[in-house]
């Protein structure tokens, strides 16, 4: 299965990935609109540590314990990519007690957000991945 | 073809029939459902009442989880005995059930605490399971006062669900703070606040010491009048059916890592079993929904043949009123290091270079990482733990860990 991989080398901190990440998955259809005025919550997060930056976003773990932790059943694996049912949740926060990579946030409308690799918006594929300038995240099968 | 019995049908069972199905695609499995509902996700009975989730909603696996899985559920069915020696389990309709392996996924059962005086109280509930979460429903009106007994996680998620179903909520505790059970005083201090301005009261240090029909005599000498009683003191582990045969049990049923219980070919898991916490190295009742789903999915993938372990467990919790959440983990041991802000605490607990617990009330953003901290028994020299100790990251972890986790499958 395709995942999201970050080769911290080549990552520039621009964080354009947040922004294009906060974009996709706002609903808009423009990016102004979508950004502007609003603090933005992305589902991937630059980091940084002395000189060095990458992006941190969903592992889509083989064995997710988010999944397994998931008080309401509202996360699921679906063809390998951790999903949340956003009728389902009632943001308990118990994934992202769990989580180790620290990728799941309390969401704005009550349910949780993470990474969904933009299968679940318009964009269909990782929209971070796409608007990277330096390809220091890629889509790829490891 | 291997025969399997689960019995009881809520997250641990599930966990159950998934592990099964994991190593034994084919095995015949039956489930005991003394609830005559699919399998729902049970600490969502306050969101039901709020009307956040409902019946359909609220279902913790898709309507077509048995079929897929060629479960049979006896929904109705209450094991009343095992017979270890002839491998059957009698139900309370007479039926004989065989097994060649058994799972006991019977939960805890509310302990209401003898009262004089409350059998003469009229509209008494529990708050446990949907149908606990209709009944107390369909009692009030607008113009209800409800005294809790308990102000643990059940009785104030009770009172945050029924918040709006009435006029006027009363909670008390002989605990002398809310949420006794996994927060201290200064912190529970910030979750009451949070409640109070939600508009519930509380009577805490103070029981009741007599009823006298819908009033409650308090300890403390004041009485309340009410219309309906919730009593919510606690649980307690459902160990019968393993005890009378002889099964090993403090609290709840012991159960090794592999979720085996002292009985040849019987297994058990979630919140009828006690098993060892890493963070106390003590075994305790950890009754949480987690670890009853992965007790569930062990026992399973044994019963069936398999070669799962559990061995870093320890309780933790989240849990929110009116958008502030608290989130616990571990054991509250060794030095702590506390960082207090506007609306919240952080606290870490650290001894013997681990980190042992913590509570977070106010900011949670990425949480996990701290909780895999103790969940890895990561020794704290190994990462940058003055960095990390300002907030969780993977920074601190250094290269090769990210390499790892962030360049490569997990």
């Amino acid at each position: 299965m395709k995942r999201v991989y970050v080769n911290e080398k080549w990552c520039l901190g621009c964080r354009l990935c947040e922004y294009n990440c906060a974009y996709a998955n706002s609903g808009e259809s423009d990016m102004i609109k979508a950004l502007r005025k609003k603090t933005v919550r992305p589902n991937i997060v630059v980091e940084e540590d002395g000189d060095i930056n990458f992006a941190v976003s969903c592992r889509h773990c083989r064995d997710p314990i988010c999944v397994k932790s998931c008080i309401s059943g509202a996360l699921s694996i679906e063809d390998g990519a951790v999903r949340v049912d956003h009728d389902k949740c009632v943001g308990c926060l118990t994934c992202v007690l769990v989580c180790p990579y620290g990728c799941i946030r309390e969401g704005e409308q009550g349910a949780v957000q993470k990474c969904e690799l933009c299968l679940n918006n318009s964009f269909g594929e990782p929209a971070c991945v796409k608007g990277c300038p330096n390809r220091a995240i890629v889509f790829e099968e490891r | 073809m291997k025969k399997y019995v689960i019995i009881g049908n809520g997250a641990a069972a599930v966990g159950a029939i998934e592990g099964i199905r994991s190593a034994d695609k084919s095995g015949e499995i039956t489930v005991i459902s003394r609830e005559n509902r699919s399998v729902y996700a049970r600490p969502l009975i306050s969101y039901y009442l709020e009307g956040k989730t409902d019946l359909g909603r609220i279902l913790y696996r898709p309507s077509d989880f048995y079929e897929k899985n060629s479960v049979t559920v006896l929904y109705g069915e209450e094991a009343v005995s095992v017979d270890p020696s002839g491998k059957t389990v009698s139900l309370g309709s007479g039926k004989k059930l065989g097994y060649d392996a058994l799972c006991a996924a019977t939960g805890s059962t509310p302990f209401v605490p003898p009262t004089e005086g409350l059998k003469s109280v009229k509209n008494v509930h529990t708050f446990m399971t949907l149908d606990d979460a209709e009944s107390l429903k369909s009692s009030l009106t607008p113009d209800s006062k409800v005294l809790i007994v308990g102000a643990g996680l059940i009785g104030l998620k009770c009172a945050e669900g029924i918040l709006n179903l009435c006029r006027e909520i009363t909670v008390c505790d002989l605990a002398p703070r809310v949420l006794s059970s996994i927060l201290d005083q200064d912190c529970a201090a910030i979750m009451q606040a949070r409640l109070e301005k939600m508009g519930i009261k509380f009577l805490l240090g103070d029981t009741v010491a007599k009823f006298e029909e819908n009033t409650a005599h308090m300890k403390s000498g004041c009485d309340v009048d009410f219309d309906a009683l919730v009593t919510a003191v606690g649980v307690r582990a459902n160990i019968s059916l393993i005890k009378d045969i002889g099964g090993e049990c403090g609290r709840g049923i012991a159960v090794n890592e592999k979720m085996q219980t002292s009985l040849s070919g019987i297994y058990a898991a979630g919140d009828c079993t006690e098993s060892f916490d890493i963070t106390s190295e003590t075994r305790k009742v950890m009754a949480i929904m987690p670890l009853a789903y992965m007790q569930g999915h062990c026992a399973g993938a044994n019963m069936a043949g398999g070669d799962e372990k559990i061995e870093n467990a320890f309780p933790m919790n989240s849990i929110g009123f009116a958008g502030l959440h608290c989130m616990t983990a571990g054991s509250y041991v060794g030095e702590c290091l506390e960082e207090r802000f506007e609306g919240g605490i952080k606290r870490l607990y650290v001894k013997d270079n681990l980190l042992k617990g913590f509570i977070l009330i106010g900011k949670n953003d990425r949480a996990g990482i701290y909780t895999a901290l103790i969940r890895n028994r990561t020794p704290l020299d190994s990462v940058d733990f003055e960095l990390l100790k300002k907030s969780p990251a993977l920074a601190p972890f250094g290269r090769a860990y990210r390499s790892e986790k962030l360049g490569g499958v997990v």
